[in-house]
């Protein structure tokens, strides 16, 4: 037999709340509870509310660019709802502010970290969750070393990990990929495929028909599944957290969903997008389905969906205060946290940022007495 | 005491880290079952596990980049990059994330780190085996640079750097690792970060230099008439610079000399050239002169000491100085 099959793979798809919020009960069964669904729900709506508004204060000049998460919550909540707080890490990229906020992160701060200010990235005590990566795809190999310190405390923490496809192309994600499954390390990959990498669309990023194939050669345990459904996400990340706690390594989970909005507040997506493309997108709404089968099926009614729109609305204001009324850095802040005791030079240079040219000691720039009398008598001479 | 060479040193020391703390892991290619390339690791993974002195998949980004993560979750972790040609692909995970953690979460995220690499020419090797980066990294906030070249001191900077919080890349001269032995103490010790050395005190002329160029200039004054004296400075640590050693020097002898093997344009010496005329301007007998690799590719090894410093172009420049 000269010829055989030396690899065989399928990938499996996953859909249960459908755009047309047809659930699937038997795949559906005990996925999650409504209660939780709504719970997921409120934080989309809340991520949604934040989002508008976040765009809204970039366009009035209140705040730097900002990415919108908007049309993506459900890949953020699906996932977090998997992991434990306080216990599993959130390594991020940029598009999965509900995540983060389910985890502890406090919601100004992401403002914060739009508006400029490093302490937007001060995570608080107990929140096990990473600075957003602006750089693209270099976070994965830290979650894969947070998740291989879990395996070798022999702590069974696991450490998620969000990008997008276009993150895929870079070396670091195949090495991240490569060093959680040869070290089975309790890694879950979550590739947001929304089909776009800022303009360059799916097709000219990879000749892969899905991002799941990248797994495969890794020998990774993949899935796609539909990432505008909660309850398809949280069905896969519940499966890969198992896998991971369970110490039989890291899954991929693809999450096929869509950008709503441009890339960022810089971005006219309408450069690079058919609108017929986006407007089929926007009635695959990740927040529209589960709102449209809570409803039918009696757990929730457009009273409570008002008061939490409302409330949402006082919530994000509530944020954007906070983050406006922060106290101003000190201006000498980006020296100190530079190291954990700061070298001599450097503390030289913050005592003198103001007064000195050089950001140094006028004694040691030959002001000194000393050299000024050494100056006089050479002048003198 | 122990004689040993600088390899034996280093093994040492990190067997004495990995004794003394748990946290403390080796990883990177070859530093296992073989003891790394250099042999550095050797016996580490016997004696320690295979969890904790780990022969990784071949990707240096891959390497630093899982290190920071194991540092972000409460390890101290040590990742080797076999050759400092290969720092190339860890770049990013180095200036860009490793460096800046601390910083850019306003101190919530540390990240304790120690990168060893091999460094230098003068060992016959293959290209991008020879070259001599570190200014890169000294020119790239947020993290330490060390560059030991005695076993002694190799030690002592090694111990300090696995205990210091923040991420260091320590060089490690590869020309000096078997070239001699000293006495070393068995004992627990550190040398500060940022503190050079005074190797021989003189009047008349400092030379600073760090790393094998050091046994050159041990060389060029071996040569120097009897009635020149010469103060010799390692300066063991390229970030934090110590420029109050250096510049207590100057004043005292009016004459300087920075040697290393590095290119000459933008390399430490131009730093250290322009800390001098800052402190010691009215001091200065003689412009601060440099003798330094040149700004060409470090050569295959058929050239390398054509391109290397050494013992008789530190002689001219000392001759130089000295009659300016």
């Amino acid at each position: 037999m000269p010829k055989t099959t030396a690899y065989q793979a399928t990938i499996e798809h996953i859909s249960i709340l459908d755009e047309h919020a047809n659930f699937d009960s038997e795949l559906g069964e005990g996925v999650m509870t409504d209660e939780q669904a709504l719970h997921l729900y409120e934080h989309m709506v809340n991520c949604r509310e934040l989002d508008e508004v976040a765009f809204k204060l970039q366009r009035s000049g209140r705040m730097g660019t900002y990415p919108q998460n908007k049309g993506q919550e459900a890949a953020a909540v699906g996932v977090a709802l998997a992991l434990q707080k306080g216990k599993d890490w959130i390594v991020p990229s940029y598009r999965e502010n509900a995540a983060l906020f389910m985890h502890g992160l406090p919601m100004h701060y992401i403002l914060m970290y739009w508006m400029g200010d490093e302490r937007g990235s001060q995570m608080p005590e107990g929140v096990n969750v990473t600075p957003l990566s602006v750089p693209i795809g270099t976070h994965m190999l830290h979650a894969t070393g947070i998740a291989w310190a879990e395996k070798l405390r022999k702590t069974d923490g696991v450490a998620a990990t969000f990008f997008g496809d276009g993150a895929t192309s870079e070396g670091d994600f195949h090495e991240a990929m490569n060093f959680a499954s040869t070290l089975k390390v309790g890694v879950v990959f979550i590739g947001q495929n929304n089909g776009w990498a800022i303009s360059v669309p799916r097709s000219k990023q990879m000749n892969s028909e899905t991002l799941c194939q990248k797994a495969l050669a890794y020998g990774m345990p993949t899935v796609r599944v539909d990432g505008n459904d909660i309850y398809a996400v949280h069905y896969a990340a519940k499966e890969a957290v198992a896998r991971a706690r369970a110490g039989e390594g890291p899954t991929f989970i693809e999450c096929v969903t869509y950008r709503l909005g441009d890339h960022t507040t810089a971005d006219d997506a309408r450069r690079y997008r058919d609108e017929q493309e986006v407007e089929a997108w926007r009635n695959r709404d990740p927040i529209l389905r589960v709102r449209k089968y809570l409803t039918a099926k009696g757990s929730w009614d457009d009273a409570r969906d008002e008061a939490l729109k409302a409330k949402a609305k006082k919530i994000v204001a509530e944020v954007v205060d906070a983050a406006i009324n922060v106290t101003s850095p000190e201006t000498t802040d980006f020296f100190d946290d530079m190291y954990a005791s700061l070298p001599e030079d450097l503390r030289r240079q913050r005592e003198t940022m103001r007064t000195s040219s050089l950001g140094q000691d006028p004694s040691q720039v030959g002001l000194n007495s000393a050299a000024v009398g050494q100056a006089a008598s050479v002048e003198g001479r | 005491m122990a004689t040993l060479n600088l390899v034996q040193a280093i093994t040492l020391t990190l067997q004495q880290a990995m004794q003394a703390d748990e946290r403390v892991i080796l990883l990177g290619e070859d530093v296992g079952l073989n003891g790394g390339v250099f042999r550095v690791t050797d016996g580490l993974q016997a004696q320690f596990g295979e969890h904790r002195v780990v022969d990784t998949p071949l990707a240096e980004s891959g390497i630093i980049g899982t290190a920071i993560g194991l540092a972000i979750n409460g390890m101290r972790p040590i990742p080797e990059i076999q050759f400092e040609g290969f720092l190339g692909p860890a770049y990013d995970q180095i200036v860009n994330h490793a460096a800046r953690y601390r910083n850019r979460t306003r101190g919530a995220i540390p990240v304790p780190l120690t990168i060893r690499v091999p460094v230098g020419g003068g060992i016959h090797a293959p290209e991008l085996h020879s070259d001599s980066p570190e200014t890169i990294y000294a020119h790239s906030p947020g993290i330490k640079v060390v560059y030991p070249t005695t076993p002694s001191d190799a030690k002592g900077l090694l111990t300090a750097a696995i205990r210091d919080p923040d991420p260091v890349i320590f060089f490690e001269p590869k020309k000096v690792y078997r070239s001699f032995r000293e006495e070393v103490s068995e004992d627990d010790y550190e040398i500060e970060i940022g503190k050079a050395k005074v190797v021989n005190e003189g009047s008349d002329l400092t030379i600073v230099t760090w790393g094998a160029s050091l046994f050159e200039c041990l060389g060029a004054m071996d040569n120097a008439p009897d009635d020149v004296d010469i103060e010799l400075i390692d300066l063991r640590t390229i970030f934090p610079m110590d420029i109050d050693t250096i510049a207590e020097s100057v004043e005292k002898t009016g004459r300087c000399i920075v040697v290393h093997e590095a290119p000459l344009t933008g390399g430490m010496g131009a730093e250290v050239s322009a800390r001098i005329q800052e402190r010691c301007f009215l001091h200065l007998e003689a412009p601060v002169q440099r003798v330094t690799g040149f700004d060409t590719i470090m050569p295959f090894y058929k050239l390398e000491n054509e391109y290397l410093v050494d013992a008789k172009r530190i002689g001219s420049a000392i001759a130089e100085t000295l009659a300016y």
